[in-house]
């Protein structure tokens, strides 16, 4: 079976993301960008089902600047076989909304007839955590998201997810697409002459008319603030202490 | 204007206190109508409907619905779209599974995580880790929000408002429910929580995690974790407070042993009086701590347990 994972450029998550001074947006100029975490997780999952033997070949695909080329180099030292790149942005601040990738990454899935997608269960520059089950949606395909554990057996995938009460597990119909939560796996780091071998690996280029998808956002963003910020507190020198101000601040 | 409003039922139950945060959110945009869907979804709906600001109580009992899985209820929720312009949950990792599926299939893009209402076309929503606050205008006839819970009071009783059943919609059975692991507590829901003590990686073993249950239950409180604790196993996944876990505002949080990454932040910086206790004085937790007790937290956690 093939396994098709979207990975997404985003900032780096030891940035700390600073908004620009006019607020008209966050500031990804010169700023350190690398995978979206819960890709790497991806990856990392659909790496193994190869070497488990369950998956035949992994296509890694990315939607954005022409940048995310190298995080899809990342995907192919990692281990997946080839990449799709689909440019659909000039500008890094430009973010293209999970509903267009969403119809982007069905327009790729129609022509490579992946069984299983594993994408990440939310990107950590806009937090949405959508785009897996807007795909789902589009394609009329069975979702598991949150997934702590994926076992496929046969024509079906049972999947652990992490929810509010503690963790579901539920079995999906292949095709699926399942969305990968933190503890997942934990991804390995790209060798060396893996590294240098992903060079080679085949990397297509598209471009989001080529699929025909309208990326212009619905919501537009009218503005971007920075949060209240806290006042600073003191250090306080005892357990009794604590439990003075604490009562004074009426919390105990 | 109206707005239909997915109740947060688990096991026939509504979570009210969520339910009621995003009714409370809400209201403002038009009459609100909540849905209860379940295996059983009576008694939610009657709770539903003593709800303030709750105009009417949809009622859909059904199996299909009994595990909330996302495939039968977005086709529910869109079946039923079409007399309200925008389509509200509250941010429950329930809602967070089908309101996306709810929005695409209706050709809308999901407004996630929505901490302020502007007008019925303009919301709030924190991104990169809450470090920025962005406001976006929709341009979909239909509105798909998911609600932040922590952002708003919750609703105080009203009504009763009227309760009306209403058909199941055709279930596509893409999925089946094989099983839950949910841990039965005492203590109080995280998310609701007036009080919140959360344990990090310092605490070292899921044994010693004890000393943050017993400080926890001194105080009446919900207990929370960081990533790396759950992740270390010391603590149950769904205690785990963050970026992408549970976001909490309670009137107090006692972070013990967590250096305060932007992540762990991210899901508690709202609070109201934030404590600290780390042994290093240089954590960056102390930097939005109200006040903060350098220390090593197994001397100073069983003493505070005793003194308060
Ligand atoms: C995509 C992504 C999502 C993430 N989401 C989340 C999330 O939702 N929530 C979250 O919490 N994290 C999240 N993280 C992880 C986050 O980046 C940090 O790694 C994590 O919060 C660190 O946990 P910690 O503070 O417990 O551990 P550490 O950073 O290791 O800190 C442990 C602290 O304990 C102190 N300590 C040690 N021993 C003692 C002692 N005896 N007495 C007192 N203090 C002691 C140390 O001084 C240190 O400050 C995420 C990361 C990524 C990449
Ligand atoms: N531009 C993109 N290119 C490729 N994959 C994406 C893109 N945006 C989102 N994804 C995938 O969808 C997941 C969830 O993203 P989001 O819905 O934006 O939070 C990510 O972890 C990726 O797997």
């Amino acid at each position: 079976m093939k396994v098709l994972v979207p990975v997404k450029r985003v900032i780096d998550y030891n940035v700390k993301a600073r908004v620009k001074a006019d607020g008209s947006g966050v500031d990804l100029a010169n700023v350190k960008m690398s995978m979206n975490p819960f890709d790497e997780i991806a990856v990392e999952e659909a790496i193994r089902l190869k070497e488990k033997g369950v998956a035949e070949e992994v296509v890694a695909v990315s939607i954005g600047v022409k940048q995310a080329a190298e995080t899809l180099r990342t995907a192919l030292a990692m281990g997946a076989d080839r990449a799709i790149l689909v440019v659909a942005a000039d500008d890094v601040h430009q973010d293209i909304e999970p509903l267009a990738v969403a119809k982007i990454l069905k327009a790729v899935i129609d022509e490579e007839q992946p069984k299983l997608v594993i994408a990440g269960k939310q990107a950590i520059d806009n937090d949405m955590n959508a785009t897996g089950q807007m795909l789902s949606a589009l394609l009329g395909w069975s979702q598991a998201t949150f997934a702590s554990k994926i076992e496929i057996e046969g024509e079906a995938a049972k999947v652990t997810r992490e929810v509010d009460g503690g963790l579901q597990t539920i079995e999906v119909r292949l095709p699926a697409i399942v969305t990968a939560d933190l503890r997942l796996n934990e991804p390995r780091y790209a060798s060396l002459p893996n590294i240098m071998k992903a060079k080679k690996k085949p990397l297509d280029e598209k471009t989001a008319a080529d699929y025909g998808v309208d990326v212009s956002p619905r919501l537009e963003i009218t503005g971007t603030r920075e949060p209240e910020g806290r006042k600073a507190g003191i250090k306080v020198g005892s357990v009794d202490e604590l439990v003075a101000k604490l009562k004074e601040a009426g919390v105990v | 204007m109206a707005v239909l409003l997915l109740g947060e039922v688990t096991g026939g139950e509504l979570s009210v206190d969520a339910t009621s945060k995003a009714v409370a959110a809400v209201k403002a945009l038009g009459e609100v109508t909540v849905l209860c869907a379940g295996a059983s979804a009576r008694d939610a709906a009657q709770e539903a409907a003593k709800i303030d600001g709750v105009s009417k109580v949809l009622v859909a009992e059904d199996a299909r619905y009994g595990h909330r899985l996302a495939e039968p209820t977005a086709a529910l929720l869109v079946s039923l779209a079409g007399d309200y312009e925008h389509i509200v949950a509250p941010a429950t990792t329930d809602a967070k599974n089908i309101m996306p599926r709810v929005a695409a299939l209706l050709d809308a893009m999901i407004i996630s995580d929505v901490s302020g209402i502007i007008d019925a076309e303009t919301f709030e929503r924190p991104v990169y880790a809450g470090n920025a606050i962005q406001t976006v205008k929709s341009k979909d006839a239909k509105k798909v929000l998911t609600v932040r819970t922590a952002s708003f009071d919750a609703a105080g009783e009203g009504g009763p408002a009227p309760i009306e059943e209403v058909a199941p919609a055709d279930d596509p059975a893409l999925s089946k429910w094989v099983a839950d692991e949910v841990a039965e507590s005492d203590r109080p829901e995280l998310t609701s929580a007036g009080r919140v003590v959360s344990g990090g990686r310092g605490v070292g073993s899921k044994e010693d995690f004890a000393i943050i249950e017993k400080l926890a239950d001194k105080l009446g409180a919900a207990v929370g974790a960081s990533r790396a604790a759950v992740d270390s196993g010391y603590a149950p996944n769904d205690w785990q407070v963050g970026q992408t876990g549970k976001v909490v505002a309670p009137e107090l949080y006692v972070a013990v042993g967590i250096s305060g990454a932007i992540q762990h932040l991210a899901g508690m910086k709202d609070s109201k009086v934030i404590v600290a206790i780390n042994k290093d004085e240089e954590a960056p937790i102390f930097q939005i701590a109200d006040y903060g007790l350098v220390g090593d937290l197994f001397s100073v956690v069983p003493e505070l347990t005793e003194k308060l």
